[in-house]
């Protein structure tokens, strides 16, 4: 089932004398369950994709409709409801609360919705089981290692059992070894809790980790591979293969 | 060039310093004002006393100047030190593109002028539109007429003022320059990065750290609120550092507890952004709990300061009236004189011939008058007196009463004379039986032990008559007019017993038959016991006439207006006093609190971006950031609220002698300065915190 539709999107910045055709006219149709990535060169228009499917930004022109809803429409009280409700964020760089524990940044997506302390509880136990990270429940953001870090904020994001999980280069700040264990948790929770994940990155390795990877240059779609039955080695030769005709090498730009 | 990059500098960081530059303006109008008072007063007109006064407050104000302008200095001192900590990076990019750590210098050097320049001038400004308002002030605490009306600047409070801030500012820019000069360009560039050490403490030392400065802070307020006669200087000091140290450890412990609490409390913790509101404020709390202490501390005393003057200010007048019910009182007397300076007995006197030979017709000068005695019975001294209750009364005799024992003669007036007296007082007048007689008091340790002995029916024995009371408690009166309560106690008795009595004090007592303040001056002038006083001469006369060296006479006359001037000294240094050091003590913790909060809003745009992020609703994040800012504003306030309940409490038990009344006004008013600097503070932190904070995000 269709979950996400986006509509002929466009996305400019600046003033008419020097215009950036950040998106330029992308549709993208992504179903309940589907674990993709978008990949693309530093500047290619991902940030800006997933900013807008997340109401962080605005598009120019266009639409995308999550289940039914047109949220390019959506304003003020429903952007925070909607995003509250419907969305989980993972950021590159964590965004985590220096100032709270672990358990407390997790419950904050919870607590914020205004549930009871039960509830909360549970559903912070049930997820930090999965991501595997309950002996760091106490500790603070700086007593914790980057790997550790990431898998907290993605505890965070799908606490809330959202429709969608946006995350904009989740491996970016982590070593391999770190990356690896975070993207295991990922398929984890897109086969076992059928969580919808849509990933950006420039990263072949991580995007191989995904059933099906968009590929976009200059704000445009370029094309898309689809995982099927492939291992995941063969499909990241695949993807390999297409960032070689992509032009430039993709893994060392941010 | 390195004016422009100045400019633009003060620009960017216009919010940090916005604070800054108007606590400083502040700063300078207020000291302006209060040391253009002298210039001022020297308009005023009022009388020869009231100048002196004058004169000696205008020293305590310059002196109590050099006070204020060491705390306000340590004020500039500590904002801009951490505004410049804060900008750290700022200097360390600046050094990487090859800037000299002198040019640097120099930059601060100018920025520093700037301001210090921008601040003088815009302050004095003020200043000197304040002194004008303030002038009618003036005038008004010194009775003054305000018929003539001047526009005055004071060139000397000017050139005091920029001596004075021009100092400031100069160690200010020594340290600057000493800091940027020590500091190396790794440990700048790292300034911003190394995000505050987190000092995480355990909520179990703090829950029992929070206990045990409570119980020390209890003992301290019990020892100097309810033991306050036993104080000793030296004691009393310790007690003060017990309050200090107990403070301290109560800024420590109370974020941990308050997480103690909260952990047990989980449904109020994890609602909204409670856990991030409490985080918040506790990360704030933890990192300057020695700040948040001298706060404390200066709210304190502003608190105290402030109600303390107020309620002398209040209870003068209303006390004056209660203790000083008329205008003129002579008082003279002959006697033997024992051992000591005691009275062995006294010597018959004709007042009415004295002031005849005198040539004082009190018809002269009084509305209304009358000539009275006070005579005493050397049997009721303080055995006599207390008589078969001395013991019960010893053993009565606690803290509270302390004292209040103490007798040499007890005072007798006829019932007659005390209503003549009352007539001219406007008080209520009494009728006395045979063999009776009721007691008048105005102090509350003497109060205790007559109203005992009344309630017993005690009987007294007055020149051999036996007599009982009248009424089983004190009436609250005078008969010697004083500014003070100090009516430690008269008994009246019938005319015929006061008749057996040959001599005594005899009192003139008057109200003067004009308002002319001109007329009054020269009544007094006349009637004043200064020599040479014809008075004195016609006593001295009668006194001659005796040729005995054991003999002594006393004279002295008092007025209500020589009171009332008095008064007015001690209400206008208590009111100037009281005002200057609550308000430069409210800026002071004020803009502390501000330059932090703020500070820590533009740290905290990231988190608050987070929270947008994950869909927290913007009215939550308000409520959050208010919350904040009103928790953090208040924490030192409560406790100081706390702190002075007990102080005022002790600083009352002193005042006691003005009589403390009038207690809700002077809270009132002491409230409305606090809510208005304070508040202000509050208010303005809260609107710019939010204007920081606010989404960059659609
Ligand atoms: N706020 C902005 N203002 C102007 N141009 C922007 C802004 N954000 C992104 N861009 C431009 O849009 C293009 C796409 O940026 P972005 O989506 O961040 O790329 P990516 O995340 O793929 O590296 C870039 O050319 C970038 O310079
Ligand atoms: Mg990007």
């Amino acid at each position: 089932m269709e979950l996400l539709k986006i509509d002929h999107i466009e996305k400019y910045y600046g003033s008419r004398s020097s215009l950036t055709k950040a998106i330029d006219d992308i549709s993208l149709s992504i179903a309940e369950g589907e674990f993709t990535a978008i990949m693309g060169a530093s500047g290619s228009g991902k940030t800006t994709l997933l900013n807008v499917i997340s109401t962080i930004d605005r598009v120019t022109a266009g639409h995308i409709f999550l289940e039914k809803t047109d949220i390019t429409e959506l304003k003020g009280k429903e952007l925070n409801k909607f995003r509250r409700d419907k969305l989980g964020f993972i950021f590159q760089d964590f965004n985590l609360l220096d100032t709270l524990t672990a358990y407390e940044n997790i419950a904050l997506a919870l607590t914020i919705k205004r549930l009871g302390f039960k509830e909360i509880d549970e559903a912070v136990n049930r997820v930090v089981a999965q991501l595997e990270i309950t002996d760091v429940l106490q500790k603070y953001p700086y007593q914790m290692s980057g790997g550790q870090k990431q898998r907290v904020a993605s505890a965070r994001a799908i606490v809330t059992s959202p429709k969608l999980v946006l995350a904009d280069e989740p491996t970016g700040a982590l070593d391999s070894k770190s990356a690896k264990l975070l993207l295991e948790r990922f398929s984890f929770l897109n086969r076992e809790n059928k969580a919808t994940i849509l990933m950006v990155t420039h990263d072949s390795f991580t995007a191989s980790y995904a059933r099906r990877v968009v590929f976009i240059k200059d704000g445009k779609v370029f094309s898309e591979l689809s995982r099927g039955d492939n291992t995941r080695k063969q499909f990241f030769d695949r993807i390999i293969d297409v960032v070689t005709l992509l032009g430039g090498d993709v893994s060392d730009a941010l | 060039m390195l004016f422009k990059l100045t400019v633009s500098n003060i620009k960017k960081s216009l919010r940090d310093y916005a604070v800054y530059f108007f606590t400083l303006i502040i700063g300078v109008s207020i000291f302006y004002v209060f040391n253009a008072i002298e210039s001022q007063t020297a308009y005023l007109n009022v009388s020869r006393d009231t100048r002196e006064v004058i004169k000696i407050i205008n020293k305590i104000l310059s002196g109590v100047s050099v006070f204020v302008a060491v705390v306000l200095g340590l004020l500039i001192v500590y904002a801009s030190r951490f505004l410049m900590k804060r900008r750290n990076r700022e200097f360390a990019l600046y050094l990487t593109l090859g800037m000299s750590k002198s040019r640097i210098s120099l930059l601060l050097l100018t920025e520093t002028v700037m301001i210090g320049a921008g601040s003088l001038v815009a302050g004095l400004l003020i200043g000197a539109g304040l002194s004008q308002v303030s002038s009618a002030l003036v005038a008004s605490l010194f009775e003054a007429d305000m018929s003539e009306y001047h526009f005055n600047i004071s060139q000397s409070a000017i050139v005091k003022t920029l001596i004075y801030f021009g100092i400031m500012y100069l160690v200010v820019m020594l340290f600057n320059t000493v800091m940027i000069g020590r500091r190396k360009l790794i440990d700048l560039m790292n300034a911003g990065k190394r995000s505050e050490e987190l000092k995480v403490k355990n909520p179990v030392v703090c829950v029992i750290m929070f206990m045990i400065a409570a119980a020390a802070l209890g003992f301290a307020y019990y020892m100097v609120g309810w033991r306050t006669t036993e104080l000793e200087e030296s004691t009393f000091f310790t007690y003060i550092a017990i309050g200090c140290v107990s403070t301290f450890l109560i800024f420590r412990s109370v974020s941990g507890l308050m997480l103690r609490i909260f952990m047990s409390a989980k449904s109020v913790y994890y609602k909204g952004l409670g856990s991030f509101t409490f985080r918040q404020l506790s990360s704030k709390v933890n990192t300057m709990v020695f700040s948040m202490t001298l706060i404390c501390l200066m709210l304190f005393v502003t608190i105290c300061a402030l109600c303390s003057a107020f309620t002398i200010r209040n209870s003068l007048n209303r006390v004056l009236n209660e203790c000083c019910p008329a205008d003129y009182q002579a008082v003279m007397s002959m006697y033997y004189n024992g051992e000591e300076y005691m009275v062995l007995d006294y010597i018959p006197l004709d007042d009415e011939k004295i002031y005849e030979e005198a040539g004082i017709d009190p018809e002269d000068y009084f509305e209304e008058y009358a000539l009275t005695r006070a005579v005493y019975d050397s049997s009721l001294n303080y055995e006599g007196f207390y008589g078969e209750y001395l013991d019960e009364l010893l053993a009565l005799d606690d803290d509270d009463s302390d004292g209040g024992l103490d007798l040499q003669e007890e005072p007798l007036i006829s019932i007659t004379d005390y209503n003549k007296l009352m007539e001219i007082y406007g008080r209520e007048k009494e009728t006395l039986g045979e063999n009776e007689y009721f007691e008048l008091c105005n102090v509350k340790k003497s109060e205790v032990p007559r109203n005992y002995m009344l309630k017993k029916g005690k009987e007294i024995t007055a020149f051999g008559v036996t007599l009982k009371p009248k009424y089983d408690e004190c009436i609250n009166g005078v008969i010697e007019l004083f500014d003070s309560y100090n009516n430690v106690g008269v008994t009246v008795v019938p005319d015929s017993v006061a008749a057996k009595a040959e001599a005594g004090v005899y009192y003139l007592t008057g109200n003067f038959n004009t308002d002319d303040k001109q007329k009054i001056s020269s009544y007094i002038q006349k009637l004043s016991s200064e020599a040479p006083n014809p008075v004195l001469s016609a006593l001295n006369k009668e006194y001659e006439k005796y040729d005995d060296q054991s003999i002594g006479f006393t004279y002295y006359a008092v007025t209500k207006r020589q009171f009332g001037e008095a008064n007015i000294g001690i209400k206008a240094l208590v009111t100037f006093l009281g005002l200057y050091v609550g308000v430069v003590f409210l800026i002071t913790s004020g803009a502390v609190l501000a330059l932090r909060s703020l500070s820590d809003a533009s740290d905290s745009i990231g988190r608050y971006e987070m929270l947008r992020k994950i869909g927290a609703d913007e009215r939550d994040i308000d409520h959050s950031l208010f919350l904040q800012t009103v928790m953090f504003f208040a924490l030192p306030l409560l406790l100081a609220i706390f702190h002075s309940l007990f102080g005022m409490k002790f600083a009352y038990f002193f005042l006691g002698m003005y009589g403390v009344t009038a207690i809700i006004p002077s809270i009132l008013m002491t409230g409305g300065i606090i809510l208005f600097i304070f508040g202000g503070y509050f208010l303005i932190t809260y609107i710019c915190s939010r204007l920081i904070i606010k989404s960059e995000i659609r």
